[in-house]
C-alpha cells in the first residue's frame, strides 16, 4: 500500500541557504500494509513530521522515494488525507463549512458535499455543531472536525500529525477511544505521529520508534494486543506494560 | 446558609439596595445638549455682532442649507463629487487589492515593487496635486486620479501585510487538500487577509473623501470642494458652513458604513486570539 | 546550528553535491536595488523624449536641485514652512495632550467637549482651509491654524483612549501607595497612557505635514507648498520635484524621529496600534 524507500531529508541553515543545518530524515526505509494502523514516535526533531508531510507531498525529499499503491508521491493527492497538529480549521468558515472544504476543492457539487459532510459530522459526533465557528468549540470538537474533514474524502490513507497533541489528556483518551471506532468502521491504513508511547501502543498495530540527529528508525514493535482495545482496561494488561518497557528503553538507548 | 439564598437575597439581607444618589455624570446626554445649546446660543448672539462677510451665525447657517437644498445646487454638486468618490476609491480598491495579493505571495513581487511603493507613501501625495493637474487637466479625470492615489497605499500596504500574515500552516491545509494556487489564493489567502484589507478600507475612506475636497478646492470647479473655494471667495460665509456640515456627516457616514462591513466581514474574528 | 558527527557522516553519504540550485529570491536586495536603478534609467530615457513642460527626469531634476540650493531660495521657503509648522505642531501637542488627559481623566470634561471633538473629527480638516484663510488671511497665522487643526485630533483622541485603558488596577495600586490624585496622575496614568500618547504624535505629525503644504498651495504666498504651485504654473516641472522630494525626505525623517522618541519613552510597550 504505502513504501518509503531510502528517504533522506536536510534542512538548510535559513540565513545561508547553502549550509546544511540539520539531517531531519537519513536513509528512512517503511512499509505499510493496506487497514495497517502504524504510529510513528519518537523525541521532537527526530523527523516524524518531517517523514509525515513528505509522505503527504506536501515537502519534496532530497534523497529516495515514496510509493502509493505502486505509484510514487510528487505532491499532495486525493488518496491522502492530512490531520493537523494545530487543528488547520479555516477561522472564518463554520463547522460545516470546515468540513466541506475538501470536497469543494475538489469540485463536488453544494448539495453533495454538504450532505456528505453532515454524514462524517455525524460520524464525529458533532450533529448540531454544524453552524458554530471554530472558536466556539473545544479544541477536542476542533480537532473531531479536522477528522471529519480528512475522512469526508475517504482517504486509503489518513495522515494524522500528533493530533491529539493539543488537548488536554482526558479529552485526549476519548478521542483516542473515537478514532479507533471510526477506524473500525472505514477501511482506512492510518499513519500517526506522536510523542506519546500509551497514545502509539493503544491505537496502533506497528510502532515504529525512531530517533534524532540524524533522524532514523531505531525499531519497529508490532503491538500484538487483541482488538477492540476499548473495552476493558488494555492499560492494565501486562502485555501492555510490556511494550511501554521495551520502547521506553528503545527511545532511551 | 440556605441553599436557596439567591443574590437578591443577600442584597436585601445586607440592605444594599438603596437609591443611589442623583449624579451629573450619571447624565452624559444631558450635559452634551446643555453644552451644545450654550455653545449655538453664545455663537448666534455673538454672530450676529460681528461682521457678517466674517462670521456667520446658526440660524443664517440653517437658511443657507435651506435655500442651497432647495435650489437643488447642494444635491448636484454632492452626487458630482460621489461620482469622483466611487470612480477613484473603486480603482484604488481593485487595484490596491491586487497588488497587495501579489506582493504579499510572491518575494520577487515584493522586492521589485517595494522601494517605489515606499518611496511614493512617504511623499505627502498633496505634494503632487499641482502636477497632476498639469498632466490630467482640471476635469472629472483628475479627480479621480486624485482620489486613488489617496486611497491607494493604505488598502495596497494592509493587503500586503495581511497576506504576509497569513500562517504558512494555513496555506499548507490547502495545499494538503489538494487546492491549485487559485483556490489557495481565493479560498484560504483572501479570507484570512480579508480584517486587514478591511483596515486597509477604512483608512483608504478617509483618506479618498480628503483627496476629493483637496482636488476640488484646487479645481475649484466642481463638487462640494469648489462650493468652498467659490463661497469663500464670496465671502460667503454661512454656505461654506453648510457644504463643511455636509462633508463632515459624510465622513461620518462613510467611516460608519465601513466599520459596519468590517464587523460583519470579521465575525468568525471576535473571539479569535481568545483560542489560541 | 551545527552538525552533529553522525548527521556529517550522513551528509556525506547522501553526496547532496548540487547543494540548491541558486534562486532569485536569494538575492532580494539585489532585485530591489535593479528595480529603483531601472526605473530611473527608464524615466530618464522616456522623460527626455517628452516635452520637458510635461514630464522632467532625474538628471534635470538632479541640476534644478543643485540650482535652487545654490540660490537660498530654497532654504529661505524651507525653512519658512517649517517655523509654521513647528509652531503649529507644538500647539497641537500640547493642548491635544492636555485636552485628552483631562477628557480621559473627568467624565465631566469628556461630556462637554466630545461634541466638539468628535464632530470636529469626523470633518475633513483640509475642508476647513478656506474658511481659515478667510478668518486669519494669507499669512502665517492661518497656516499655523490649518496645522493646528490638522494636528491636535490625533494627539487628542489618542490619549484619551490612552488614560480610559489605564487599568483600574493599576489607579488601585498607586492609591494603595498612597499616591494623591496629583501623584496617580502623574506616575501611574501619564506614563501608562505613553503608547498611546506616542502613536498618536505619530499619526498628528504626518497630518500636520499634509496640512501646511495645503494651507500652503492654497495661500501660494511663501513656503514649500507656494513652490510647488509655482513652479508647476510655470511648468517647470524639473523644479517642481525638489520640494516634492524634500517633503517626502522630510516625512520620512519625522517618523523615524517619532519612532525613536517612541522606543526611547516608552520601551517597555510594544508600539500601540494607531487609531
Amino acid at each position: 500500500m504505502l513504501q518509503v524507500r531510502h528517504l533522506s531529508k536536510v534542512f538548510f541553515e535559513q540565513n545561508d541557504p547553502r549550509k546544511p543545518g540539520l539531517v531531519a530524515l537519513y536513509d528512512i526505509s517503511l512499509s505499510v500494509r493496506k487497514n495497517e494502523f502504524v504510529s510513528l514516535l519518537g523525541p521532537s526533531g527526530c523527523g516524524k513530521t518531517t517523514l509525515i508531510r513528505i509522505v503527504a507531498g506536501l515537502l519534496p525529499a532530497d534523497r529516495g522515494e515514496v510509493l502509493v499503491n505502486g505509484k510514487p508521491v510528487t505532491s499532495p493527492g486525493r488518496e491522502r488525507c492530512m490531520v493537523f497538529q494545530q487543528f488547520g480549521l479555516l477561522p472564518w468558515r463554520t463547522v460545516l463549512g470546515n468540513v466541506e472544504f475538501g470536497l469543494e476543492i475538489e469540485g463536488v457539487a453544494r448539495e453533495e458535499r454538504r450532505e456528505v459532510s453532515r454524514k462524517y459530522l455525524d460520524l464525529v459526533g458533532l450533529k448540531g455543531f454544524e453552524d458554530y465557528y471554530p472558536h466556539q468549540i473545544s479544541g477536542g470538537m476542533q480537532q473531531r472536525v479536522g477528522i471529519a474533514r480528512a475522512l469526508s474524502k475517504k482517504p486509503d490513507i489518513l495522515l494524522m500529525d500528533e493530533p491529539f497533541g493539543a488537548v488536554d489528556a482526558q479529552t485526549r483518551e476519548q478521542l483516542q477511544e473515537e478514532l479507533l471506532k471510526i477506524w473500525a468502521k472505514t477501511d482506512t491504513t492510518v499513519i500517526f505521529v506522536t510523542h506519546s508511547i500509551d497514545e502509539s501502543i493503544y491505537l496502533s498495530d506497528r510502532v515504529v520508534v525512531m530517533h534524532s540527529r540524524p533522524g532514523c528508525i531505531k525499531e519497529e514493535v508490532v503491538v500484538d494486543l487483541p482488538r477492540p482495545r476499548w473495552e476493558g482496561d488494555i492499560k492494565a494488561d501486562p502485555r501492555f506494560a510490556q511494550l511501554r518497557a521495551r520502547i521506553r528503553e528503545s527511545l532511551r538507548a | 446558609m440556605a441553599a436557596s439564598l439567591n443574590n437578591d437575597d443577600i442584597i436585601e439581607e445586607l440592605k444594599l439596595r438603596r437609591e443611589p444618589a442623583w449624579s451629573l455624570s450619571d447624565h452624559p446626554n444631558l450635559i452634551r445638549a446643555a453644552s451644545v445649546t450654550v455653545f449655538l446660543a453664545l455663537w448666534e448672539i455673538y454672530g450676529r455682532r460681528t461682521d457678517p462677510l466674517l462670521l456667520t451665525y446658526p440660524t443664517a447657517v440653517l437658511r443657507a442649507a435651506l435655500q442651497l437644498i432647495w435650489s437643488g445646487e447642494l444635491l448636484r454638486q454632492l452626487l458630482v463629487s460621489l461620482a469622483s468618490l466611487a470612480a477613484g476609491f473603486g480603482a484604488s480598491l481593485v487595484l490596491g487589492v491586487g497588488l497587495g495579493l501579489m506582493m504579499g505571495r510572491s518575494r520577487l513581487a515584493e522586492a521589485a515593487l517595494e522601494p517605489h511603493v515606499n518611496g511614493l507613501y512617504a511623499t505627502p501625495q498633496v505634494a503632487l496635486t499641482p502636477l497632476l493637474m498639469m498632466w490630467f487637466g482640471l476635469g472629472f479625470s483628475v479627480k479621480v486620479v486624485i482620489i486613488f492615489l489617496f486611497a491607494f497605499f493604505p488598502i495596497l500596504i494592509n493587503t500586503a501585510s495581511g497576506v504576509k500574515n497569513v500562517s504558512a500552516s494555513m496555506v499548507e491545509v490547502g495545499r494538503a487538500y489538494m487546492a491549485s494556487e487559485r483556490q489557495v489564493l481565493l479560498k484560504v489567502v483572501f479570507p484570512a487577509a480579508l480584517p486587514f484589507i478591511m483596515a486597509g478600507v477604512r483608512l483608504a475612506v478617509g483618506r479618498g473623501l480628503v483627496g476629493m475636497i483637496v482636488a476640488e478646492l484646487f479645481t475649484a470647479i466642481t463638487g462640494l470642494g469648489a462650493m468652498l473655494t467659490l463661497y469663500g471667495n464670496l465671502f460667503e460665509t454661512a454656505k461654506m458652513f453648510v457644504v463643511i456640515i455636509v462633508l463632515g456627516l459624510l465622513g461620518v457616514g462613510l467611516i460608519q458604513a465601513t466599520q459596519w462591513l468590517e464587523r460583519r466581514m470579521a465575525r468568525w474574528k471576535e473571539t479569535e486570539r481568545a483560542t489560541q | 546550528m551545527a552538525l552533529n558527527a553522525l548527521e556529517q557522516e550522513a551528509l556525506t553519504a547522501l553526496d547532496l553535491s548540487r547543494p540548491r540550485p541558486l534562486r532569485l529570491t536569494d538575492h532580494l536586495g539585489l532585485l530591489r536595488a535593479s528595480s529603483v536603478v531601472l526605473f530611473l534609467i527608464l524615466w530618464e530615457v522616456f522623460g527626455r523624449r517628452v516635452n520637458p513642460l510635461f514630464l522632467s527626469y532625474p538628471t534635470a531634476i538632479a541640476n534644478a536641485c543643485a540650482q535652487l540650493l545654490a540660490s537660498g531660495e530654497f532654504q529661505r521657503q524651507a525653512l519658512g514652512s517649517l517655523q509654521v509648522y513647528a509652531v503649529g505642531l507644538g500647539a497641537a501637542l500640547v493642548l491635544g495632550i492636555f485636552l485628552g488627559l483631562l477628557m480621559g481623566r473627568y467624565r465631566l470634561a469628556e461630556y462637554l467637549l466630545d461634541p466638539y471633538v468628535y464632530a470636529l473629527d469626523a470633518t475633513p480638516r483640509v475642508a476647513l482651509i478656506p474658511l481659515l484663510l478667510l478668518w486669519f488671511g494669507l499669512g502665517a497665522q492661518a497656516k499655523i491654524a490649518v496645522v493646528f487643526l490638522s494636528g491636535i485630533f490625533p494627539v487628542l483622541m489618542n490619549t484619551f483612549s490612552g488614560v480610559r485603558t489605564v487599568s483600574s488596577g493599576l489607579v488601585d495600586i498607586g492609591k494603595a501607595y498612597g499616591a494623591g490624585e496629583r501623584q496617580v496622575f502623574t506616575k501611574i496614568i501619564l506614563p501608562a497612557a505613553l503608547p498611546f500618547i506616542m502613536a498618536g504624535v505619530r499619526l498628528a505629525v504626518g497630518r500636520a505635514l499634509i496640512g501646511i503644504i495645503t494651507a500652503e498651495m492654497f495661500t501660494a504666498v511663501t513656503g514649500m507648498g507656494a513652490l510647488l504651485i509655482r513652479y508647476s504654473s510655470a511648468f517647470a516641472t524639473d523644479k517642481f520635484f525638489v520640494p516634492v522630494i524634500f517633503l517626502a525626505l522630510l516625512g520620512v525623517l519625522l517618523s523615524v524621529a517619532v519612532e525613536a522618541l517612541q522606543k526611547r519613552l516608552a520601551p517597555w510597550k510594544e508600539t500601540e496600534r494607531a487609531l
